[in-house]
């Protein structure tokens, strides 16, 4: 029978164990993953499945390492969003938090854009760290981003979003990400991008300040190719902060919507 | 005249779609509007007449990110 063995196609016999596989590929390894799963060395192999044979500890050479880094994945997932391209308009705690997401599922590539630098007020809730403040926020964020997974290609402009430079900046997105803070940026952004990009998805988020009730945050089908995570009320203002745990949920819902319109599937399951 | 705003039949006096913002009290500036399923350029909403039945989904934006 056929099946992969570190992302590479090998023929075994059709009894072959685990064990046996091991013994064959990599007689050190002490993490056996099929199809995502780590597993005991008796499991029982099918045609098709994906081995991923790791020894802990190990430096693995760089053609093993972008395999490896994706042996968690449901089986197919990484071979998709290794093509796909994503645009990120703003990486502050939305923003950053999903370029995180993405990076370490491997999307090919991320093209994001924010006029900011780092500074500590951010780093409450955004994915940088105190050694980079005063530095623009997407090269901080392509350093770290590199760090995770240097197989993920990460374009970075340094540039303030308008109505006209958007378009050109995400005119060959596969799914575009609304990260902003200000609400006026994010209707700006919804509107240039639906208008200019036609047929290409957009993920908004509205409503994530506070510390209220985690299940509040939902994401919605709100237009034609727009869809929008957040409670949509509770803004960030005076007595209402901006905190890690609800930006979080709010970016990985955006996250996980970028993921299920990669793969195909409605993100709502509907 | 009636509307399906979001989803939600509503009767409203507005005859554009900025007198509509107004009508429904949005600030104009952080809403998203589609009409009839087309994303309307917020330039447009003085001049974009609203007409019987037309089906609006109008996302009105808080801050924080």
């Amino acid at each position: 029978m056929q099946l992969y063995v570190n992302e590479n196609l090998v023929e075994v016999g059709s009894d072959s164990s685990l064990a046996d596989l091991r013994a064959l590929y990599k007689p050190t390894a002490d993490l056996l993953i099929v199809n995502g799963y780590p597993v005991a060395d008796s499991h029982q192999l099918a045609a098709g499945d994906r081995v991923v044979l790791i020894s802990r500890g190990e430096v693995p050479t760089e053609t093993e390492l972008e395999a490896l880094l994706v042996a968690r994945h449901t089986p197919g997932v990484h071979s998709r969003v290794k093509q796909a391209r994503v645009g990120i308009a703003g990486v502050g705690g939305l923003g950053s938090a999903i370029a995180v997401a993405l990076t370490r599922l491997g999307v090919g590539e991320l093209i994001v854009a924010d006029f900011d630098v780092v500074e500590p007020s951010n780093l409450n809730r955004q994915q940088y760290f105190v050694d980079q403040l005063g530095m623009p926020k997407v090269a901080a964020l392509a350093e770290n981003l590199r760090r995770i997974n240097p197989y993920v290609s990460v374009v970075s402009h340094v540039v303030r979003l308008t109505r006209e430079n958007i378009p050109a900046l995400f005119a060959e997105v596969d799914v575009m990400v609304e990260a902003f803070d200000a609400a006026a940026q994010k209707a700006l952004l919804v509107e240039s991008f639906l208008s200019n990009v036609p047929g290409r998805p957009l993920v908004a988020a509205s409503g994530m300040a506070g510390f209220g009730p985690a299940n509040t945050i939902q994401t919605r089908r709100a237009g034609n190719n727009l869809y929008l995570v957040g409670d949509e009320v509770s803004a960030a203002a005076p007595g209402s902060g901006l905190m890690a745990p609800r930006v979080g949920i709010a970016a990985h819902h955006q996250a996980n919507c970028v993921l299920r319109l990669l793969l195909g599937e409605d993100p709502l399951g509907e | 005249m009636q509307l399906v705003i979001n989803g939600q039949s509503r009767e409203v006096s507005a005859e554009s779609l900025a007198e509509l913002l107004a009508e429904l009290q949005l600030d104009a500036s952080h809403v998203a509007v589609e009409l009839n399923q087309a994303i309307v350029a917020s330039s447009q909403f003085a001049t974009t007449t609203l007409n019987e039945k037309d089906r609006l989904e109008v996302i009105q934006f808080v801050g924080g990110g």
